[in-house]
C-alpha cells in the first residue's frame, strides 16, 4: 500500500526539493555580497522576460531533454552513465563529419543523416564503458569519467589537426552548408507572419526532442525490451532467473543512452552553432544527471526539469553578465538539485508520509 | 636517459603520487566501511580551494591546512549524513558533493578576491616549502656532477614538503589501524557484514560516520598539498580528475592499504610521463605494429567469446586498426621514400594523446588487468536495522 497519495510522490516530493535546493542557493548568492532576490528577479526576466529569452530556455532544455532521457534510461536499468558529456562530444563529432564531408541537399534529409550519425557515435562512445561494466565489471561511473576526459582529448585532437579550415587560428570546424540549416523557432514564426524568437538558439530539434521522450515512455513501459531493463534494475538476480542476460541488456540499455546523449549534437552543433566548436556540450551531459533525477526518470517529468533547468541555465548566463555572480552559480544549484532530489530523498519523504499517514487515520 | 633522469622522473612520480596516495586512502577508509565515494574529487577540491584561501588571508600554511581539512570534513558529514543517516544513493551523493564542489569554489572565490575564480597566489610561509636534509644538494647545477648515491638522496629522499612524508607514513598508519587495532577490525567488518557487526553489539552507523571522516581528513590533506605545496593557489578544477583515478587505483589495489601505494605510484609515474615529456617521438614502424598488434590481441580475445565480444572488441580493433592505417598513410605521402621505407620515419605523438595516457591507462586498469576486483561486500548498501 502507498503511504503517498500519488499527486504527493509526483509533484510534492520534487517540489519540495527543489524549494530546498533553491532557497540554500539564495543563501550562498547572499553569502558572497549578492542580492538573491534581485538575482531570481534577473534570472527570471532573462529566461522569460521576452520570446528571444524563451528561444533560449527552449534551446538549453532541448539540450536537457535529451541528455535528461539519456541518464534516465541507464537509471532503468540500474546503471549511472555519467559520460553524457562526453558522448554528446562524439555525437557533435558524427554531426561534423557528416555535414561537411557528405552533401546533405536539404535540411529534412541533413536532419535525418545528422540524428543517425549522432545517436551511432554517442553509442559507439558508450559501448566500451558498456563492455567493460556488463563483462568485467568495471565500474561504469568511472570508466564513463575518464572517457569524458578522453573524448575532451580526441576532440581537441581532431579539430587542431584535421577538421581545422586552412590558416584559421581557432580549433573549429568549417561552418556547415547553408542547405543543412534547420529551421529555428525564429524561421517558423515568420512562417506564420509572427516576429518573435528574434536570435534564439531554439530550432526545430526541440520537437525531435519531444518525440524521442514519446519514444523512450513507449519504449521503457510497452515493449519487451522495456520491460527487461526495467526488470534487470529492479533485480539482476530475478532477472536472470526470468532468462534475462544481463550482460546483453546492460549492453543494450548503455548504449541506447549513449546514443540519446550523442543526439544532443544535432541540437547544439546542427541546429545552433552549424560547426563543430570545443566545448559545445557546455556541461549539459552532467545537467542530464539532475534532470532525470528531478523528473523522476519519467520523459514527462523530465520534460518539465529540463525547462526549468533551461530557464535556470539561461537566467544563470544573463545573470553573470549582469552582477558579478559567476555562472558557475548554476553548478552550485544542479549539485544541490541533484542532492535534494537524489541523494537526500529521505529526508524530504520521511516527513512527508508520517504527514500524510497521520491525515489518514484521522480521516478513518 | 641517464641515471639523473631517471632520479628526476622517479622523483616527479612521488610527488604526484601523493595527492592520489592520500585521497586513495581516504577512499579505502570509506569503502572498507562499506560507503562508496565518488566525492573524493569535490572534497579535495573544496579543500584545495580553502587552504589556499586561509593560508593567503592569515599567512600561515599550516592554519591553511586546518580549514582544507575542515571543507573536506564538512561535505564529508553532508555524505554521511545522506547516505547512512537518510540512506540515500551513495553515488548520486557523491556525484552531487564534487558538483556543489566545482561550483561553490569558484563561486566563492570569485566572491572573495575577484580574480575570475583563483585565489592570488601565495608566497613565504602561506606555502609548504620543501624540506631539505641535512647534506642534501639544493643546486641542480650541484646534483647534476653529483654521485648517483647523492643524487638519491638530493633529488628523490630530500626536498620534499611535509605533506609528502605524511602521505608516506600514512600509508602504513592505516594498515596499522585497520589490520591491528579493534576499531580497524569493526570496520571492515561493518563493511562485509553490518548485520553481524550490529548484532554484536556495536553501533553500525557511528561506525561508519568514524570512517567518512577519516575519509574526510585525508582528503582534505590531498588537497591543501595540491594547493599550497604543488601549485602557489588554488585555481579551478584544479584536482583534474585526480578522485576518480584515486578510485580507480584503489580498486586495482583491492582496498589494501601497501597495494594502493604500489598503484598510486603507478598512476603517479603516468603522469610525471605526461608532464615531462610531452613530445615522445617514435619510428612510424612502431606505432603501426602496436596498434596492429593490440586489435590483433583483442580480435583473438573476442573470438574465443561469445558475439557481444566479437562485436564490441572487433569494432574497437577496427578503429585502431583504420588509425593505423590513416598514419602510415600520412608519412608516405609525406616522405619521397617507398611506401614500406616510409615506415622509419618518426612520428610525433599527439600531445593530447599524452595527456589522456592517464585516463586511458585507468580504463585498461579497470578492465581487469591482474584479476577481477571484488570490494567490500556490503559496499554502497545503506544499512537498515531489521524492525
Amino acid at each position: 500500500m502507498d503511504v503517498m497519495p500519488r499527486w504527493a510522490e509526483v509533484v510534492l516530493v520534487p517540489l519540495i526539493s527543489l524549494v530546498l535546493a533553491l532557497i540554500l542557493s539564495m543563501v550562498v548568492i547572499a553569502a558572497i555580497g549578492e542580492d538573491p532576490f534581485n538575482a531570481l528577479k534577473i534570472m527570471a526576466n532573462a529566461a522569460l522576460g521576452s520570446t528571444q529569452g524563451i528561444g533560449y530556455t527552449l534551446y538549453y532544455a532541448t539540450n536537457f531533454i535529451f541528455t535528461g532521457l539519456a541518464v534516465a534510461v541507464a537509471f532503468h536499468a540500474r546503471l549511472f552513465n555519467i559520460g553524457g558529456e562526453g558522448q554528446a562530444m562524439l555525437g557533435g563529432l558524427g554531426v561534423a563529419t557528416v555535414c561537411l564531408y557528405f552533401p546533405l541537399p536539404h535540411w529534412t534529409i541533413a536532419l535525418v543523416v545528422a540524428t543517425l550519425a549522432s545517436a551511432v557515435f554517442g553509442a559507439a562512445w558508450a559501448a566500451i564503458p558498456a563492455y567493460l561494466q556488463a563483462r568485467r565489471g568495471s565500474h561504469i561511473v568511472i570508466t564513463t569519467i575518464m572517457f569524458n576526459f578522453i573524448a575532451a582529448g580526441v576532440l581537441i585532437y581532431i579539430l587542431r589537426e584535421v577538421m581545422k579550415p586552412e590558416g584559421s587560428m581557432e580549433p573549429a570546424s568549417e561552418k556547415f552548408a547553408e542547405s543543412t540549416h534547420l529551421p529555428s523557432f525564429y524561421d517558423m514564426a515568420q512562417m506564420f507572419g509572427w516576429e518573435a524568437f528574434a536570435s534564439a538558439p531554439a530550432n526545430i530539434t526541440f520537437f525531435v526532442a519531444l518525440a524521442m521522450c514519446f519514444v523512450i515512455w513507449r519504449l521503457i513501459w510497452h515493449t519487451r525490451l522495456g520491460y527487461e531493463i526495467r526488470a534487470l534494475g529492479h533485480s539482476e538476480t530475478a532477472a536472470k532467473y526470468a532468462g534475462i542476460d544481463p550482460v546483453k541488456l546492460t549492453m543494450i540499455a548503455l548504449l541506447i543512452s549513449g546514443g540519446l546523449a550523442g543526439m544532443m549534437a544535432i541540437n547544439n552543433v546542427l541546429g545552433e552553432a552549424e560547426r563543430l566548436v570545443l566545448n559545445a556540450t557546455e556541461g549539459a551531459g552532467f545537467i542530464g544527471i539532475a534532470v532525470a533525477l528531478m523528473g523522476r526518470n519519467h520523459p514527462v517529468g523530465i520534460i518539465i526539469a529540463a525547462i526549468l533547468f533551461g530557464m535556470l541555465y539561461q537566467g544563470g548566463a544573463v545573470l553573470a553578465q549582469d552582477t558579478k555572480i559567476p555562472v558557475q552559480m548554476v553548478i552550485v544549484i544542479q549539485a544541490l538539485v541533484i542532492m535534494f532530489t537524489g541523494a537526500l530523498d529521505n529526508m524530504v519523504r520521511a516527513p512527508l508520509e508520517r504527514f500524510f499517514l497521520a491525515t489518514r487515520k484521522r480521516a478513518a | 636517459m641517464d641515471f639523473y633522469t631517471i632520479v628526476q622522473l622517479a622523483d616527479a612520480t612521488l610527488r604526484m603520487a601523493i595527492p592520489l596516495l592520500l585521497a586513495c586512502l581516504a577512499g579505502l577508509f570509506s569503502e572498507r566501511a562499506g560507503i562508496f565515494d565518488i566525492g573524493l574529487e569535490g572534497k579535495m577540491l573544496a579543500a584545495a580551494f580553502l587552504s589556499a584561501a586561509v593560508s593567503f588571508a592569515t599567512g600561515s600554511v599550516w592554519i591553511g591546512l586546518l580549514a582544507g581539512i575542515g571543507a573536506s570534513l564538512m561535505l564529508s558529514l553532508i555524505h554521511g549524513i545522506a547516505s547512512i543517516t537518510f540512506r540515500g544513493n551513495q553515488l548520486i551523493s557523491g556525484v552531487a558533493i564534487n558538483f556543489l564542489a566545482a561550483g561553490l569554489t569558484v563561486v566563492i572565490a570569485e566572491g572573495w578576491f575577484r580574480q575570475g575564480g583563483r585565489t592570488p597566489s601565495l608566497s613565504g610561509a602561506a606555502r609548504f616549502d620543501g624540506i631539505d636534509f641535512p647534506g642534501a644538494l639544493t643546486r641542480i647545477r650541484d646534483k647534476l656532477q653529483a654521485s648517483p648515491g647523492m643524487q638519491f638522496y638530493s633529488e628523490l629522499v630530500s626536498g620534499h614538503s611535509i605533506l609528502v612524508y605524511i602521505g608516506l607514513i600514512a600509508v602504513p598508519l592505516s594498515w596499522w589501524v585497520l589490520y591491528r587495532t579493534r576499531f580497524g577490525l569493526r570496520l571492515r567488518a561493518v563493511g562485509e557484514n553490518p548485520a553481524a557487526v550490529d548484532t554484536a553489539g556495536i553501533n553500525v552507523v557511528q561506525l561508519r560516520f568514524a570512517a567518512v571522516l577519516i575519509c574526510g581528513v585525508l582528503c582534505g590533506i590531498a588537497g591543501a598539498y595540491l594547493s599550497t605545496a604543488v601549485q602557489a593557489g588554488f585555481t579551478k578544477d584544479m584536482t583534474a580528475n585526480r578522485g576518480f583515478i584515486a578510485l580507480a587505483a584503489l580498486i586495482f589495489a583491492k582496498w589494501r592499504p601497501w597495494h594502493a601505494m604500489g598503484a598510486c605510484l603507478l598512476f603517479g609515474l603516468f603522469f610525471a610521463i605526461d608532464n615531462r615529456f610531452q613530445n615522445i617521438q617514435l619510428d612510424a614502424l612502431w606505432v603501426v605494429v602496436i596498434l596492429v598488434g593490440i586489435s590483433v590481441l583483442l580480435t583473438g580475445y573476442a573470438l574465443r567469446r561469445d558475439k557481444i565480444d566479437v562485436m564490441v572488441l572487433g569494432g574497437l580493433s577496427a578503429v585502431l586498426t583504420a588509425i593505423a592505417l590513416m598514419l602510415w598513410v600520412g608519412v608516405a605521402r609525406g616522405s619521397e621514400a617507398g611506401a614500406f621505407a616510409s615506415l622509419m620515419e618518426t612520428v610525433k605523438l599527439p600531445g593530447e594523446f599524452i595527456q589522456s595516457l592517464p585516463y586511458i591507462l585507468t580504463v585498461v586498469i579497470l578492465a581487469g588487468f591482474g584479476g577481477k576486483a571484488v570490494g567490500p561486500r556490503a559496499g554502497g548498501e545503506p544499512y537498515v536495522k531489521e524492525r
